[in-house]
């Protein structure tokens, strides 16, 4: 096997060489290093600038800065954080990388289309960052860009929401050739229910994305539109509706929070299972509860707007609704805690990584239904309670789950293996730093404290220092996990084809893989996660 | 019960369970990693599903959610349902400052007075962006809308003083949108409506 040149040594289109190998590669696994790159970039900026937004608000009044700028930096965290970091980390990393050579083939469907995808993903970047220097400045107005403040603020509004626009398309090509790909390059003798989960949640994730994201493409036209011309869409004194942009908006971005979470669980169904030598628990449950997930969470987004002043019936129809969709994930939940039942369990780094994103995700899918009901979200809606909530969602989730993948593929991606020591105390440290962070801000929330606060009233001031506290410890976990990695590919040790023990096909493939990924044609097992031929030498084929 | 009663209800009510689910995922999460650690239990049992199981824990914890929907939207009809006898305030937010007008036409900036033992009605509207009031202590909060009038109202059964604070997020002051509710007793309030407004 070891003469088969990996797709770091071999181009494709062949014949490329140096950096064109690179930045003219129809290689999925190529692309899914150079979103890897650049996803990382964007992480770490929006990383730095939400510990300056908490810096500034560990004690009262003005610490590190004045209330423009903190405005402009939590807008930017949050611009970042979503459009450049939670939603296209794992589709886009791991989904490229990984989804081809699980169904059994060597490239997606419209290579030259991921190529472009993410040329436009880099693009909506550089456009953000030109928004930053140029005009009169960032957005002050929140990722959410509400009306009419975004269509009269003076900052850069256009700019950015051009940016989001250009990495929307960036998105719904992903998702077009993940669906196209999943249906038409799928290994012929790979039935529907013999597909790893990990691709069944980026197939559920992938129709979100192409259905969902053209709704915010043309509502932030219209912000754009309105700046310009000042049609009045949104104005009520010429016939318009500021309640409509509310609902265009999260009739995308509410989806899009499944975009964002589904394919984190799809990773921790792929990990589970690995780790505890068994097979996934209620395989097609979680396949459906998938499916069940993309589908009802398109319905709920009005839960964002108990108090916009909508009627009482959508509050009604939308807080039932809301309530229904917690079901397909507590199944999901209970699933991976049942897989490990009488299995034979292994902790490694992705493991632990995996049950920190189940302990996380829960308390963030249970605060969630503090906010799915109606009488309780009016106390906290938009206060420090929604911030903490959706960040269990989408770090303790998405972003754990993220680490997870990172650790679990890593191996495979780069050919090495890393440390496992340094992984655990990055991990722990990161995650006891997280509620640390989280957990007061939960509380500060109950309180009263509002969301987007520069300043805050006295009583505030214990639970803010705590949360700072919590934030530089959490950096530092993820620091020291990054360095670990990094490390890794400095002081390298080779990385057997399969060091986990696991069944699904990029484990029956080299590593890293050859340019077109399989050697031979795959076996594809009739069940995905059958363990009962994985023998016991995994373990000993890494040390 | 009064609305704010009713709201805490349905907090206690969903945070306990959540509590109590979160402790049984955790506790059995961490019982199944220590006991089923290979160096134990070497060879994994080949169990793929048990449908009474994922039948039973899909219906229960949709009753759970069903009746918490129900616990949430019965505290929000309180939140709603303005007694006839309720006190008319108009509330107009604006960047970056609350102005609350009475109905012999009183103005009061940043500061709303009422008196104890009436409910109040607060009529909201704003004169420029989004806007929204927060009266934590009551529990309510509605937007501020140019053009789409909204209303909140609670009850005032105790004298004191009370946070009013901006909710949504208004421009670079937001934070500053803050005013006070003081609730005094009849015969100061009767005299404070009387004194010029400023």
């Amino acid at each position: 096997m070891t003469a088969i040149p990996s797709f770091f040594t071999q181009s494709s289109p062949p014949g490329l060489t140096g950096i064109k190998a690179w930045l003219l590669t129809h290689d999925h696994k190529r692309l899914g290093l150079m979103y890897l790159y650049a996803v990382l970039f964007w992480f770490v900026v929006a990383m730095v600038i939400g510990l300056l937004i908490r810096t500034e608000l560990m004690s009262q009044g003005r610490t590190i800065m004045g209330p423009g700028m903190y405005n402009s930096l939590f807008t930017l965290h949050g611009v970042i954080m979503i459009f450049l970091f939670v939603i296209p980390a794992i589709p886009a990393i791991f989904g490229n990388f990984f989804l081809p050579i699980q169904l059994g083939t060597d490239d997606v469907f419209f290579p030259r289309l991921n190529l472009f995808s993410w040329y436009l993903f880099m693009f909506g970047g550089i456009f953000a960052l030109v928004a930053l220097f140029t005009g009169d400045g960032f957005p002050d107005t929140g990722w959410t860009f509400y009306v009419p403040f975004s269509v009269q603020s003076s900052s850069n509004v256009g700019l950015t929401v051009s940016a989001a626009f250009i990495l929307g398309m960036s998105s719904m090509l992903t998702g077009l050739n993940f669906v196209t790909t999943f249906h038409r390059m799928r290994d012929k003798r790979m039935g529907l229910m013999q597909i790893p989960l990990f691709t069944w949640s980026l197939y559920a994730t992938a129709w979100v994305q192409i259905l969902a994201t053209p709704v915010i493409s043309i509502t932030f036209v219209l912000v754009v539109m309105e700046r310009l011309l000042s049609i009045g869409l949104f104005d009520p004194a010429r016939g318009g509706d500021p309640i409509l942009y509310q609902h265009l908006f999260w009739m995308y971005s509410h989806p899009a929070v499944y975009i964002m979470i589904l394919p984190g669980m799809g990773v921790v169904s792929e990990i589970i299972p690995v780790f505890s030598r068994k097979s996934i628990f209620g395989y097609k449950a979680i396949v459906w509860s998938s499916m069940g997930i993309a589908i009802a969470g398109s319905l709920v987004w009005a839960h964002h707007m108990y108090t916009s002043g909508m009627s009482d019936v959508s509050v009604f129809v939308f807080s039932l609704l809301t309530f229904l969709v917690a079901i397909p994930s507590a199944v999901k939940v209970f699933s991976w805690v049942a897989t490990m039942y009488k299995g034979s369990i292994e902790m490694t780094p992705p493991l632990l990584l995996s049950l920190i994103f189940i302990y996380l995700f829960s308390v963030g899918g249970l605060t969630g239904l503090v906010l799915g009901a109606v009488g309780t979200d009016i106390h906290v809606h938009d206060t420090h309670f929604v911030v903490a909530h959706f960040h269990f969602v989408m770090f303790g989730g998405t972003g754990f789950a993220f680490l997870a993948a990172l650790h679990y593929w890593w191996p495979k991606m780069f050919g090495i293996m890393y440390p496992f020591r340094p992984a655990y105390i990055g991990a722990v440290l990161t995650a006891v730093g997280f509620l640390f962070h989280y957990v007061p801000m939960l509380i500060l929330g109950l309180q009263g404290m509002p969301r987007r606060y520069y300043d805050y009233l006295p009583q505030y001031e214990t639970g803010n220092f705590l949360a700072g506290f919590g934030g530089y410890l959490l950096c530092i976990g993820l620091v020291v996990m990054f360095v670990n990695l990094l490390a890794s590919l400095r002081h390298r040790v080779a990385a057997p084809a399969d060091p986990w023990g696991a069944t699904t096909l990029e484990w029956r493939v080299p590593s890293p893989p050859p340019v077109h990924n399989f050697v031979d044609k795959p076996e594809i097992m009739d069940f995905p996660y059958d363990f009962r031929q994985v023998g016991d030498n995994s373990a000993s084929q890494r040390s | 019960m009064t609305p704010v009663q009713g709201v805490d209800l349905a907090f206690w009510y969903i945070l306990g369970i959540s509590v109590v689910l979160l402790f049984g995922i955790t506790a059995v999460m961490v019982y199944f990693v220590v006991r089923f650690r290979r160096s134990r239990h070497p060879v994994a049992s080949d169990i793929r599903d048990n449908y009474k199981l994922e039948i039973l824990w899909t219906i229960i914890p949709t009753l759970i959610a069903l009746s918490m929907f129900y616990v949430g939207w019965h505290s929000y009809l309180g939140l709603r349902a303005v007694p006839d006898d309720a006190m008319n305030v108009a509330v107009e937010a604006q960047m970056f400052s609350w102005l609350f007008i009475y109905e012999n036409d009183k103005e009061s900036e940043n500061e709303l007075v009422v008196p104890v033992g009436r409910a109040v009605k607060l009529n909201v509207s704003s004169v420029d962006v989004l806007h929204s009031l927060f009266i934590a202590a009551f529990r309510i909060k509605v937007d501020a809308i140019k053009g789409i009038p909204t209303y909140a109202w609670f009850y005032a059964d105790k004298v004191g003083e009370y946070d009013i604070q901006c909710t949504e997020y208004c421009g670079v002051n937001h934070s500053a949108m803050v005013a006070k509710l003081r609730i005094v007793p009849q015969e100061e309030f009767e005299a404070w409506l009387a004194e010029d407004g400023n």
